[in-house]
């Protein structure tokens, strides 16, 4: 089926086989390659983008359930060379060790910020249980998320 | 992991949606918020040559108060349910519950619909309206039925829908001045209950106690009921917890495991719902 998705503010037309799993969609038709696919389950959010401003598992999401919605990537976060300021903390913070969880941490933490813009630490960790960090490096992504919404983190 | 070959059709009322199940018979298959459906889908456990995607369905999200019921649209999902002011104030348990379903991107599309008519016995919701005596609504070709919580689940992954037939609402008895406790034990946070007891309390009558993932399909432990009713305290009502039940075995929880936990957390549940603070928590 024909599918028209706006994708980090970008209008899109494409046609795809009705059974297309949107996180396909989005690495392999429009070459959007930073959102990962980890389990494949719908357990380790890897996969995780915004759709209409939520957070979702976009393996487990068709491309045409997502048809006429706004979807947003780790891609389109940034404002030309200024990093969103969630991302700037995850850097800041060392928020991150391998790496592979972390466009899916990102996009978790962004979602949970526009519901909860000042969360504590216990807040964080729950509102972010939807993702895997198999690294565990669980501690530094918490100091990144408490940072990015303004308030201080303690040394 | 990707589908089968699948047609999608999207419907944007109930009656577009009954049509296409008239239309397309045993081949089509209600799609809500996919977070039951896709993975069986996609480990190829289901594979239904037409999907009829209902979870834009407007008319089937709301929560809204009906005299002694509180009325909610069979696609309103986990997340909306979970934060409505009505529910949380009017059908706390059912409220509380929704927010315990999976993680926030799965709350962000399940449906309460979708996880009861999935009939998954390791799902939180069907221990929650068994516990309220919710009644379902379904509508078929040949108008709207109610069918009573209790006799909604008929087994695994069954229910008392027809394959005609669309779940559009579940009516939930107003139970703002009754107690209530949920309890469930998971080995990580956004896992299935390995058990879960959800409990409506005692006022005006006594306590309902209703089952996560301890036999086919969701059940009510009418033994610590019955004990309840005949004056047991609520710890000596929570020793019956299993009784009746044919929990799953399996390598991560054994069924006399399930059997123990359900003890235990039905302990914790009763005492949550008659205002206490379970011991050791």
């Amino acid at each position: 089926m024909r599918v028209t998705i706006e994708v980090n503010g970008r209008r899109t037309e494409e046609e795809v086989e009705d059974r297309t799993l949107l996180v396909h969609h989005l690495r392999d038709t429009l070459g959007l390659t930073a959102t990962n696919i980890g389990c494949d389950t719908t357990s380790c959010g890897a996969c995780t983008v915004l759709v209409d401003g939520e957070s979702v598992k976009s393996c487990t999401v068709l491309a045409a359930q997502a048809d006429g919605a706004a979807v947003t990537t780790v891609e389109g976060l940034a404002e030309g060379e200024t990093l969103h300021p969630v991302q700037q903390a995850f850097q800041d913070h060392h928020g991150l060790q391998c790496g592979f969880c972390t466009p899916g941490m990102i996009m978790a933490a962004v979602s949970l910020l526009e519901a909860n813009p000042r969360p504590t630490r216990e807040d964080v960790r729950t509102g972010l249980e939807g993702n895997l960090c198999r690294c565990t490096g669980y501690h530094n992504i918490v100091d990144a998320v408490v940072a990015a919404s303004g308030q201080e983190v303690p040394r | 992991m990707i589908p089968a070959t699948l047609s999608y059709r999207r419907a944007s009322s109930v009656d577009e949606a009954l049509g296409m199940l008239a239309e397309h018979g045993e081949d089509a298959k209600l799609l809500a918020g996919g977070h039951s459906l896709l993975p069986l889908m996609k480990l190829r456990l289901a594979a239904p040559e037409v999907v009829v995607d209902i979870g834009r369905i407007e008319e089937l999200r709301y929560v809204r108060t009906e005299g002694d019921v509180v009325a909610i649209g069979a696609m309103t999902r986990h997340h909306d349910l979970h934060t409505d002011g009505v529910a949380g104030r009017e059908v706390p348990l059912v409220a509380h519950v929704a927010g315990e379903v999976g993680d926030p991107q799965v709350r962000h599309r399940g449906t309460i619909g979708g996880s009861l008519a999935h009939g998954d016995p390791a799902a939180d919701l069907p221990a929650a309206v068994l516990a309220c005596d919710a009644t379902l609504v379904a509508r078929g070709p040949d108008g709207a039925r109610e069918i009573p919580a209790a006799e909604f689940f008929a087994g695994l992954f069954t229910t008392a829908l027809g394959p005609d037939e669309i779940l559009t609402e579940i009516r939930v008895p107003r139970a703002a001045d009754r107690g209530w406790g949920f309890e469930k034990f998971t080995r990580r946070r956004f896992d299935w209950s390995i058990v879960g007891v959800a409990v409506l309390g005692g006022s005006p009558t006594q306590p309902a106690v209703g089952l996560v993932n301890m036999g086919e399909a969701p059940i009510r432990a009418t033994a610590v009921e019955r004990a309840l009713a005949a004056g047991a305290t609520p710890a000596e009502a929570a020793e019956h917890a299993a009784e009746g039940t044919s929990p799953p075995d399996e390598p991560h929880a054994s069924a006399g495991y399930r059997r123990h936990l359900a003890t235990v957390l039905t302990a914790r549940a009763l005492e949550r719902a008659a205002g206490g603070s379970p011991a050791g928590l």
